[in-house]
C-alpha cells in the first residue's frame, strides 16, 4: 500500500475526482456552452473582427483546452506530493 | 527550378530522413516494438502523438471542409481537440499506471474475460482499418498531383517507406519518425498560412489575421465573407446550417471517439511515468493546436481568395481563357471543373442556379499556395507535409493492428506459450500483411471509405470509452455489464449508420433522424446507451472479484508505475 492509511487513499481519490470534475465543467462551458448552445447570444458581442461565439467555436475553446491540461498536470503533481504517492 | 523537381527533392529528402531514423531505432524486443521500451520523453511523445493524430484528413481535408461550411466546421475543431482533455484527465494516467501494452489488454484484464478481450480486439482492428484506407489514399492523391505519377505508384512508394520503419522499428521506429514528421507537417502547414495572412491582412499571425481588416480597406475579412456568402446564395459563413442538437452530438461523438481511439491511447503507454503521461497529453494538444487554430484562418482566407479569383473583383465572373494557371492545373485531377451554363465564356461560382463551378474541398489546402501565388518551394513543401501527415498516421494504425494480432490475440489468448522472439516475429508479419492489405484498399478504394469515417469515431465512442471509464472510476462494474454495454453500443451505432448510409440513403435527413441527430453524431447516443446498459446489467449480476477491485485501487495513484510496467 502506497498510502499511510485507507482514509488517506480515499481522500486522495476524492480530491482527484473533484479536481477532474471542476476542470471538466470548464471544458464543457467553453466548448458546448460558448461554442454551441449559446453561440447565437455570444455572436452579438464582437471582439475586433470576430463574433465572440464564432471565435470560441473556432479558436477560444482550443486555447482553453490546452491550458486545462497543463493546469491539471500542475495541480495533480502537487496532490501526489501531498499524499506521498509521487513516483521516484 | 520548377515545382515538380523541387517536390521530388523535398519528398525524397524527407523519405531518406524517415528511413535513416528507422535503421537507427530498430526494435530488439516486443516491449520496444509495442511501446518503444516505455522510455520516450514526454515532449517527444507529445510530438509523436500529434503526428499520429493529425492524418491526411486533418492536413488535406479539414481546412477545406471548414472553408465550405463555415461555422458548422467547428465540430471538427472542437471535437478533435477537446477529446485530449478527456484523455488527459480521465484515461491516460490510469492506463499508464495499469502498464500493459494495449487497450484490449486493459479491457481483458479489468473485466477478467477473454470474451471482452476479443470484442475489444475486433473493435480495434475494425476502427484501424477504416482509418488507414483513407490515409493510403491520401498518399496516392498527393503523389499523383504533385509528382504526376499514377495513384497506385504513389501508394506503393508510401507503403515501402512505412514498411521500412514500422516493420523494422515497431513503436520505437514509429515514435522517432513521427517526431520528424510532425516537424515537416507543421512547417508545411504554417508557412503558407503566414504568407497568405500577410498578403491579405498584413498580419503575420494567421490566428489573429482572420479577425483583421482586409489589407488596404476598412472591412473585416469575416464580415466581407459573410457579405459575399449572402450575395452568392450560400449560408452566412459565421453562422451554420446544422441544428444545434446535431452540432452538439457530432462534437461530443468526435471528442469521446478521440479519447477512445486505440492508436491514440497506446501512445501514452510509451512514457516512463504516470506524470509523464499527463504532461505528454498536454504537449500533444499544444502541438495539435498549432495546426488546428491555423486551419480556420486558412479556411477563411482561401474562401475569400477563391471566390475573388473565380468571380473577379466586380463579381461578374472571370473569362475562362484568362483563368489563372492553378485552375487548369487542378482541372487535370478532376478536383475542379467548369461548365459554361449561360454561354458567356466566363466562370462564375455561387450557391444558387448561377453556379458554373464544381470545386472539391480537398483543393483548399493543396492548391492554396498556387491560388495565393506563393513561390514554388512552398508548393513542394505542402506536398511533403501532406505525405508526412498520411504516413505518420498510417504507421500508428498499422502498429495497433499488428499488436492486436500478435499480442492480444496470440500471446494473451490463443497461444500464451510463444517466446518473446516468436511474438516479435508474428508482430512483424502482421504489420507487413496489414501494409499490403491497406495498400490495396488505397489503390482500389471501396466506395464507402469516406462514408465510414464517422463510423470509426462513433464506434470508438460507443465501445471503448464507457468500458474504460467505468473500469477506472467504478470498482463494481463487472464483465457482464461491460460486455453487454459494449455490444449494445456497437450494435446500435452500427445499425443506425448502416441504415442511413447504405440501406436507405434517401432518408438520410433531419426529418427521419432520431431527435435530429445525424449518423455522424449518433456515437454519442450509442455511448449513453452503453453506459446505461452496463450499469443496469452490472447491478443484476455477480460482483467483481476481489483481485480486480485491488487492480482498480492500484491504478488510481501514480506510485509504483515502473514495477507494473515490467509485469
Amino acid at each position: 500500500m502506497a498510502f499511510e492509511s485507507g482514509d488517506k487513499a480515499k481522500a486522495y481519490w476524492s480530491e482527484n475526482v473533484r479536481l477532474m470534475l471542476i476542470l471538466l465543467s470548464v471544458w464543457f462551458v467553453v466548448s458546448f456552452g460558448c461554442g454551441i448552445l449559446f453561440v447565437d447570444e455570444l455572436n452579438s458581442i464582437r471582439m475586433g473582427g470576430f463574433k465572440l461565439g464564432f471565435w470560441f467555436a473556432q479558436q477560444g475553446s482550443i486555447y482553453v483546452f490546452v491550458c486545462l491540461i497543463f493546469i491539471y498536470v500542475w495541480l495533480m503533481n502537487k496532490l501526489d506530493a501531498k499524499y506521498g504517492v509521487r513516483e521516484e | 527550378m520548377d515545382v515538380q523537381t523541387l517536390t521530388i527533392i523535398m519528398v525524397g529528402a524527407s523519405f531518406a530522413l524517415y528511413i535513416a531514423i528507422a535503421i537507427w531505432a530498430r526494435a530488439g524486443s516486443t516491449k520496444e516494438f509495442y511501446v518503444a521500451g516505455g522510455g520516450v520523453h514526454p515532449v517527444a511523445n507529445g510530438m509523436a502523438t500529434a503526428a499520429d493524430w493529425m492524418s491526411a484528413a486533418s492536413f488535406i481535408s479539414m481546412a477545406g471542409i471548414i472553408s465550405f461550411i463555415g461555422y458548422d466546421g467547428s465540430v471538427y475543431l472542437m471535437g478533435w481537440t477537446g477529446g485530449y482533455v478527456l484523455l488527459a484527465l480521465c484515461l491516460a494516467p490510469y492506463l499508464r499506471k495499469f502498464g500493459k501494452f494495449t487497450v484490449p489488454d486493459f479491457i481483458g484484464d479489468r473485466y477478467y474475460s477473454q470474451v471482452a478481450r476479443r470484442v475489444a480486439v475486433l473493435c480495434a482492428i475494425f476502427v484501424s482499418f477504416t482509418y488507414i484506407a483513407g490515409q493510403m489514399r491520401g498518399v496516392g492523391v498527393v503523389f499523383s498531383r504533385f509528382l504526376e505519377v499514377e495513384v497506385a505508384t504513389g501508394v506503393i512508394l508510401g507503403g515501402i517507406v512505412v514498411f521500412f520503419y514500422a516493420v523494422l522499428g515497431g513503436m520505437k521506429g514509429i515514435t522517432y519518425t513521427q517526431v520528424a514528421q510532425y516537424c515537416v507537417l507543421i512547417f508545411a502547414y504554417t508557412v503558407p498560412a503566414i504568407f497568405i495572412s500577410m498578403l491579405m491582412t498584413g498580419n503575420p499571425i494567421p490566428q489573429l489575421g482572420f479577425g483583421d481588416k482586409e489589407a488596404g480597406t476598412e472591412v473585416f475579412i469575416l464580415d466581407k465573407l459573410d457579405g459575399l456568402s449572402r450575395e452568392l446564395g450560400f449560408t452566412e459563413y459565421t453562422s451554420g446550417n446544422k441544428s444545434t442538437i446535431d452540432v452538439f452530438f457530432i462534437t461530443a461523438a468526435l471528442m469521446v471517439g478521440t479519447a477512445g481511439l486505440p492508436h491514440v491511447i497506446v501512445r501514452f503507454f510509451t512514457v516512463p511515468k504516470v506524470r509523464d503521461a499527463r504532461k505528454s497529453a498536454g504537449w500533444a494538444l499544444l502541438f495539435i493546436a498549432f495546426l488546428y487554430t491555423t486551419a480556420p484562418a486558412v479556411a477563411t482566407f482561401a474562401r475569400v481568395n477563391m471566390v475573388n479569383t473565380i468571380n473577379g473583383p466586380e463579381a461578374h465572373g472571370t473569362e475562362y481563357a484568362k483563368a489563372p494557371s492553378w485552375i487548369k492545373n487542378w482541372e487535370k485531377t478532376g478536383l475542379i471543373s467548369w461548365e459554361d451554363k449561360n454561354g458567356d465564356g466566363k466562370m462564375f461560382y455561387s450557391g444558387d442556379e448561377r453556379n458554373e463551378m464544381k470545386v472539391d474541398r480537398d483543393i483548399i489546402v493543396l492548391a492554396n499556395p498556387e491560388i495565393a501565388d506563393l513561390p514554388a518551394w512552398v508548393i513542394a513543401l505542402v506536398a511533403a507535409g501532406g505525405i508526412a501527415a498520411a504516413l505518420s498516421t498510417s504507421a500508428g494504425l498499422l502498429l495497433v493492428i499488428s499488436t492486436s494480432i500478435s499480442h492480444d490475440l496470440l500471446k494473451r489468448d490463443l497461444a500464451p506459450d510463444i517466446s518473446d522472439k516468436k511474438e516479435l516475429m508474428f508482430a512483424r508479419i502482421a504489420a507487413a500483411t496489414a501494409i499490403v492489405f491497406s495498400g490495396l484498399l488505397g489503390i482500389y478504394p471501396p466506395g464507402f471509405v469516406a462514408q465510414v469515417v464517422a463510423f470509426a469515431f462513433g464506434l470508438a465512442a460507443a465501445s471503448f470509452f464507457p468500458a474504460i471509464i467505468l473500469g477506472i472510476f467504478t470498482k463494481s462494474m463487472n464483465k457482464e455489464g461491460a460486455i453487454a454495454g459494449m455490444v449494445t453500443g456497437v450494435l446500435f451505432t452500427t445499425a443506425y449508420i448502416v441504415y442511413f448510409k447504405f440501406v436507405d440513403p434517401s432518408a438520410n435527413n433531419a426529418e427521419h433522424w432520431w431527435f435530429g441527430v445525424s449518423p455522424e453524431g449518433i456515437g454519442t447516443l450509442g455511448m449513453m446507451l452503453n453506459f446505461v446498459v452496463s450499469i443496469v446489467v452490472s447491478r443484476m449480476t455477480p460482483s467483481t472479484p476481489i483481485e480486480v477491485q485491488e487492480l482498480v485501487e492500484s491504478i488510481r495513484f501514480p506510485k509504483g508505475s515502473g514495477a507494473a510496467h515490467d509485469h
